[in-house]
């Protein structure tokens, strides 16, 4: 790798403007690096000498649900980001332009895949079969999780950056050992073993790739050859921070100093996403190790419902992104090829729509959990603080329990004193 | 009945797990051909191969971190951090992760984690090898936190800690590895419950509470006490979280007086959370305010002062004193 491949942005560290300016440029034009790309922003298919005959693979119906998947997911955070702004939700966290990279990858995954997102997958959730409107709990303030993992192999969101990357190696490393197992009962029976194999699949960002836990976990898998694919989303913007700040090299390329591939695909081109990532799964499912995936895509809306991006970026950055809009271009490819009408366009924003009522009406309807649900999940077994303090409260919460019908309300204890320290 | 010292009956406790629990594993840095730094994993690679007994990269977050990943699949692992003092780089994921795990998935997710944490000072090292950090977990609610004194305890409590199905973390007092004592790997006899505090020594005049290392300083105050004529009651802890209150009240109401010794510096610790229980259960019963013997509000001061900040059992004497001076 020259040096004339790096990143053009650099530092001097003397003008932020300047600065901003540089990484703004650095956005506008074509990525420096080189990137797996099938379908273009203009909607015409490439041919790449490896992924091609992945998308080969894919049929009409599946090139159209790539389409209402992704149009699904992105009627979904409009819906989510207004219940925010009608104080239904505490935060959103939108996901627009992120499409293709969430619903290529997810699609690539099979039942027995197991998937840790960051917290920003909700088009992964999607194709793992997860109701979205479960994911909204954690966002509503009713659950700090909102969905069982064991019943679509997509685990928890994780908000602690990176603190999942080794979760997902510790899982494959696991699933290591269950097919060596199997392989030896399978061995004494004389058969092969009866389950397909698995992989792990693991999703990060471009601000989380700086933790270390991105380092351990990648260190890890390298010296077990687990299988798990890293599947990092370079949205280029760590809310504020450009992503130049974390990486001066394209981040696929780490994976070289661990000793696995790393590929950049277009993550916003739905296909080639698919298409490298159904190559990484099978390399780990085939017990080839890991692989580091880098979607080069962008956050086109803010961070979260709390962000502002005036306030760090241009608005001409967004436009150049929004022009390579990863539906955008492949409605145009199903329609130049005739694969898609009318129709099926109309039909998909009707069953947006229909989404939207329904996570609009489940949204209102979630219940608040009692807080004796938290005192029996803190632990497994039995714990005497625990039941200590679950009986104070209850005897506690039992002198309000008239306070609904006592006409007037008694004054407490604590308020009478300061009553009494008033006057 | 077997004699053996505390750091072969944790290899021998942790063999009888890895025999017992196909899903059980150990994982460490140096745990697997050298059988870790003090030689508690000795010989386990060699027996049961390299995936049960796994010599890990030298990352502590990773440690862990891939331990709740391999506990998510099903597994059960144990992991070995090499010294108290470089437990830190783990922290975030035993505090943020771990001990959430069960909690935020509303209990649809156990991650029984077993962490082996040799920990203490008294044997002359460099700094972040001898320090106490126990309540520093003891605050994060999700984890348990148990530490042994004696062979049979470590032979025991290391199994049960792994039968738990909350993550817990095993803080084992390493200038004891080598203390001896009857083991009886058939039956834990008292020792069945992990969670529960032992009356050691019985006495009426005053209570020492402790844990880990410093029981056989107290077990030695209480015998200079006797020969002074005051009858000193010792228990050992067992387990920091959940502290067993009702046996250490219990004995306060029978003495009327408290000290509580821990290595750990007394500013925020375990013997200020036992002081602040133990007034509100048995305030009556106390003839004189409890008194906390500790580390001072210092980092781990370097070896050759390190008897000046242990306590010893001249410094349990002197809280005695106090307490009995009331």
């Amino acid at each position: 790798m020259g040096t004339t491949h790096l990143p053009s942005t650099e530092f001097d560290g003397t003008d932020m403007d300047d600065q901003l300016e540089a990484e703004a440029e650095a956005h506008l034009g074509a990525p420096a690096e080189p990137m797996v790309q099938l379908l273009g922003p203009d909607g015409t298919l490439g041919s790449d000498p490896v992924f091609s005959k992945y998308a080969e693979k894919l049929d009409p119906g599946t090139l159209r649900g790539f389409y209402a998947d992704m149009a699904k997911i992105r009627r979904f955070d409009v819906e989510a980001t207004a219940l925010q702004r009608q104080g239904q939700l505490a935060l959103w966290v939108p996901l627009t332009g992120q499409e293709a990279a969430q619903i290529g990858s997810g699609r690539a995954s099979q039942p027995q895949d197991y998937i840790f997102p960051t917290y920003r997958e909700h088009g992964v959730a999607l194709t793992r079969n997860v109701d979205l409107a479960e994911l909204l709990r954690q966002f509503r303030g009713v659950s700090n999780g909102g969905w069982n993992p064991k019943d679509t192999n997509f685990h928890l969101y994780t908000l602690v950056l990176a603190a999942q990357t080794p979760h997902a190696v510790g899982y494959a490393m696991g699933i290591q050992r269950d097919q060596k197992l199997a392989a030896a009962a399978a061995g004494r029976a004389g058969a092969e073993p009866a389950e397909p194999n698995a992989a792990v699949m693991v999703y990060f960002g471009d601000g989380a790739s700086s933790e270390g836990d991105v380092h351990e976990s990648m260190v890890f898998a390298s010296s077990y050859q687990a299988p798990v694919v890293f599947f990092c989303q370079n949205n280029h913007w760590a809310i504020s921070v450009p992503s130049s700040v974390q990486t001066r090299i394209p981040l696929a390329n780490r994976a070289k100093g661990y000793g696995f591939p790393g590929i950049r695909v277009d993550g916003n081109d739905v296909i080639a996403v698919h298409a490298v990532t159904e190559w990484a799964l099978e390399q780990a499912r085939e017990g080839n190790g890991p692989v580091l995936i880098e979607a080069f895509t962008y956050r086109v809306g803010a961070h979260t419902t709390a962000d502002d991006p005036t306030k760090y970026r241009g608005s001409a950055e967004e436009g150049l992104w929004r022009a390579k809009d990863p539906l955008e271009r492949l409605e145009k490819y199903l329609r130049a090829q005739g694969l898609a009408d009318d129709a099926f366009f109309e039909q998909v924003r009707a069953d947006g729509d229909e989404l939207a009522a329904y996570v609009r009406k489940t949204t209102h309807d979630l219940e608040t959990p009692d807080i004796r649900t938290a005192f029996a999940n803190t632990y497994v077994e039995a714990h005497p603080l625990v039941a200590e303090e679950l009986a104070w409260f209850e005897e506690y919460s039992a002198g309000f329990a008239d306070e609904d019908t006592a006409a007037p309300v008694q004054s407490t204890e604590a308020e009478t004193e300061v009553t009494e320290a008033a006057n | 009945m077997t004699t053996m010292t505390i750091a072969k009956a944790i290899n021998e406790g942790l063999r009888a797990t890895l025999n017992n629990n196909p899903r059980s594993l150990l994982m460490g840095e140096d745990i697997g051909a050298l059988g870790g730094v003090y030689r508690v994993t000795d010989g386990l690679m060699a027996d049961f191969g390299v995936d049960r007994v796994v010599d890990t990269p030298l990352a502590e977050s990773g440690i862990i971190g891939t331990a709740i990943g391999l506990s998510l699949r099903g597994y059960q692992p144990i992991c070995e951090i090499q010294f108290d003092g470089f437990v830190f780089p783990g922290f975030n994921q035993i505090t943020t992760q771990l001990a959430k795990m069960h909690s935020r998935s509303n209990g649809n997710l156990t991650v029984p984690v077993v962490i082996r944490i040799p920990y203490g000072g008294g044997i002359g090292s460099i700094e972040h090898h001898s320090e106490s950090p126990e309540a520093l977990f003891a605050h994060t609610a999700g984890l348990r936190i148990i530490t042994p004194s004696n062979p049979h305890d470590a032979y025991w409590m290391i199994q049960q800690a792994v039968d738990c199905q909350d993550p817990v973390i095993v803080f084992e007092p390493k200038r004891r590895y080598w203390l001896k004592g009857d083991v009886d790997t058939e039956n834990p006899g008292a020792s069945a419950n992990p969670f529960k505090a032992h009356v050691l020594r019985e006495g009426t005049d005053a209570t020492v509470v402790v844990y880990g290392p410093l029981v056989p300083v107290a077990l030695a105050a209480a015998e200079a006490a006797a020969e002074d004529g005051r009858s000193v009651e010792v228990i050992d802890l067992r387990s920091i979280s959940p502290i067993d209150f009702d046996t250490v009240a219990a004995s306060v109401r029978k003495t009327g007086r408290l000290v509580v010794a821990h290595e750990a510096p007394t500013f925020g610790g375990i013997g200020g959370e036992i002081a602040a229980r133990i007034s509100e259960r048995a305030f009556h019963s106390l003839e004189a305010p409890v008194i906390r013997v500790g580390g001072f509000h210092m980092p781990y001061p370097v070896a050759k002062v390190e008897e000046d900040y242990l306590p010893d059992i001249d410094r349990i004497l002197e809280a005695l004193d106090r307490a009995l001076a009331y």
